[in-house]
């Protein structure tokens, strides 16, 4: 199975999603993201939307369980990118993505987590 | 454009059905937060047929009324049927592991939604979202 690319950038790791999600690709991402947190001892997780064009309730239910992993191993996770006409529809689906940090872009999101939302 | 079928027996299947309902909804010409919704909508169905009706199909074609045009998707299965709609339909319920949003949330971003369902006899659900 095609799995997707988690680079180590510094103390963060970026997942930067260009792919038609698949399930499978999905909850892969889940498990590998849990692995390389925990292996790199990394500091943040930004996972870049920006070429989804959508997000249904699993692939939100995949970046919450990521967010809330990611806390439990001491790092703290940003999703960027996320296009308008998504989070519109996001809204009316009825998944709140509460307790998930999110920035305008992969720059941002990074600054974000080196300026200590990492730490809180 | 005439009506498309497609199989949803594998998660590849679920990625093909959104494309076809993204080319769909692009002819006939629907805002971008309006094929998302639609796109969003089907994922969630052909996602419920492949998990709860053990795999089915997708008919995909577009539909006008008078001047409008529209997209409607049908995705069908000879699965267990759904015994209890309303609590199907309700936001948070789920017989799985996932968040009971599919069903509730596929209707709140089309525009039609009808869901022909009895226990024993597979279930299709019918979407139409319309250019405005
Ligand atoms: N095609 C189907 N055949 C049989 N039962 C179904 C079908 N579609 C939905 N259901 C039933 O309706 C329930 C609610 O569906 P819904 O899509 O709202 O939630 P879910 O799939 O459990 O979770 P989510 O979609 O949020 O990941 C399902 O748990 C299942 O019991
Ligand atoms: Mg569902």
């Amino acid at each position: 199975m095609e799995r997707l690319p988690i680079l180590k950038i510094g103390s963060m790791l970026l997942v930067s999603i260009q792919v038609d999600l698949r399930d499978d690709m999905v909850i892969a991402l889940q498990e590998d993201l849990a692995d390389r947190i925990v292996e790199t001892g990394a500091r943040g997780v930004v996972i870049d939307i920006t070429a989804l064009d959508i997000v249904d309730s699993f692939t939100g239910r995949m970046l919450a369980t990521v967010a809330a992993l990611s806390r439990i191993l001491d790092a703290e996770t940003v999703v960027v990118g996320m296009r308008p006409a998504v989070a519109i529809t996001l809204v009316e689906l009825g998944l709140s993505l509460d307790g998930i940090k999110t920035a305008l872009n992969v720059e941002r999101g990074m600054r974000l987590l080196s300026l200590g939302g990492a730490a809180t | 454009m005439s009506a498309q079928e497609l199989a949803i027996a594998g998660d590849a299947d679920v990625v093909r059905v959104r494309q076809a309902v993204r080319a769909a909804a692009v002819s006939a010409k629907l805002s971008l937060v309006d094929q998302t919704k639609l796109v969003t909508a089907a994922s969630e169905l052909a996602r419920n047929t492949l998990t709860y009706g053990g795999g089915g199909g997708a008919v995909v074609e577009e539909v006008f009324n008078g001047l409008r045009k529209g997209v409607k998707a049908i995705f069908h299965d000879k699965g267990p049927g759904i015994a209890d709609l309303q609590l199907a339909l309700t936001d948070g319920y789920t017989s799985g592991s996932g968040m009971g949003l599919g069903l509730g949330g596929a209707r709140r971003l089309v525009d039609e939604f009808t869901i022909d369902t009895a226990p024993g006899d597979g279930t299709t659900v019918t979407v139409v979202k319309w250019a405005r």
